[in-house]
């Protein structure tokens, strides 16, 4: 369905249509990530940074050391306590303009046409 | 496979690859990697390009005040993304991509580079992911080279005729190869000593490439599916950011 300007409202079935192919494409990309060693914790030693493993490396190869950071989050569960605090804040406020982002203006649109 | 579609599965792919994000830290360079002097150039390189950002943030809020919460939605977009390591099965590691290609198509490249700069400062002092002194580097990099490299592209594909989807997807694309390209040359002019400069820099290029190659191209379909998705949902928003011509929409 469209209305003024070209703008596009969906209807629920159009909405169910949407989460329909959002469930279909997680289904898609997290099976083949269940089987894949990066799922597995054991694993994680796999994966260093390019940080570490070119940056940091070539660096070291020319006499150059990374410096310890000024604040360290890596003691403890800091950073976890660190992360949990940024994701809160950050998701309460992704949350809250996605919602003025792409719900409210439709809503209003939908009330003014009818 | 319409272009909703399209937008939902790239945006399932950021979703997945943000689930099985392991906890390694990527590119920018560290805390005391570069010397002195060069930290100082590109400190000096990054200032005006930051306070040009300031400039026209604040001239765009002074024509409309709701452009600050946007920009402040992209910030938290472009912190979030590029602090997010995503595995390289082909490579056995583990980068992050930038962002910044996204936020300078949508908000353009000096105040893309703003926000870069306020991301960078947090993630330096927070989560060791960059530092302090090498924040000036990390600014260029990122900030102004991926800004400027994403926008360009974006709005030269764009004025070619090319649609909204491949244009962003190549903008994003620019972003992140460039920003990666800028510190190689970064790295190679700091660290090389009394080494040439050109067989370093290669040498540091060639090695990011198994693990930029295909998360360029990941940054791609993501900047060009968050630019399709916000055309599908809020045309507006892409006129009043003079992403799209108000004509463009309503046709």
């Amino acid at each position: 369905m469209s209305q003024g300007k070209g703008i596009r409202v969906r209807g629920s079935a159009g909405v169910w249509r949407e989460c329909r192919s959002y469930m279909l494409a997680l289904i898609f990309f997290l099976l083949p990530c269940a089987f894949t060693p990066s799922s597995s914790a054991s694993s994680a030693e796999k994966w260093t940074g390019v940080d570490e493993s070119v940056v940091e490396k070539m660096a070291r190869e020319h006499g150059r050391e990374a410096r310890e950071p000024f604040i360290n989050t890596d003691q403890g569960d800091l950073l976890l306590f660190v992360f949990l605090l940024a994701g809160a804040v950050g998701g309460f406020a992704a949350g809250y303009y996605w919602r003025m982002l792409v719900a409210e203006k439709a809503s209003e649109k939908q009330k003014s046409s009818a | 496979m319409n272009v909703d579609k399209i937008s939902s599965v790239c945006l399932t792919t950021l979703a997945a690859t943000l689930l099985f994000a392991s906890s390694a830290r990527a590119m920018h360079i560290s805390e005391g990697i570069l010397p002195f002097n060069w930290a100082a150039l590109w400190f000096a390189l990054a200032v005006p390009f930051v306070a040009l950002g300031i400039r026209r943030l604040n001239a765009l809020a002074q024509e409309d005040l709701s452009f600050k919460p946007l920009v402040g939605l992209m910030a938290a977009v472009v912190f979030i993304i590029s602090c997010m390591p995503v595995p390289v099965p082909t490579a056995g590691t583990c980068s992050h991509p930038c962002g910044t290609g996204l936020a300078a198509i949508l908000v353009g490249p000096l105040v893309s580079i703003l926000i870069t700069a306020v991301a960078l400062l947090i993630q330096a002092l927070f989560l060791a992911h960059g530092g302090l002194s090498t924040w000036g580097a990390d600014i260029v990099s990122m900030g102004v080279v991926g800004s400027f490299a994403g926008w360009l592209v974006f709005r030269g594909m764009r004025r070619m005729g090319v649609g909204l989807g491949v244009a962003g997807f190549a903008g994003g694309i620019a972003a992140d190869w460039g920003t990666y390209l800028t510190t190689s040359v970064e790295l190679a002019s700091g660290i090389r000593g009394d080494e040439p400069f050109l067989p370093l820099f290669w040498k540091i290029l060639l090695a990011f490439i198994p693990t930029q190659l295909p998360l360029g191209i990941l940054e791609g379909a993501m900047t060009g599916g968050m630019v399709v998705l916000l055309y599908r949902k809020r045309p507006d928003l892409l006129v009043k950011m003079k992403v799209v011509k108000a004509e463009e929409v309503a046709a």
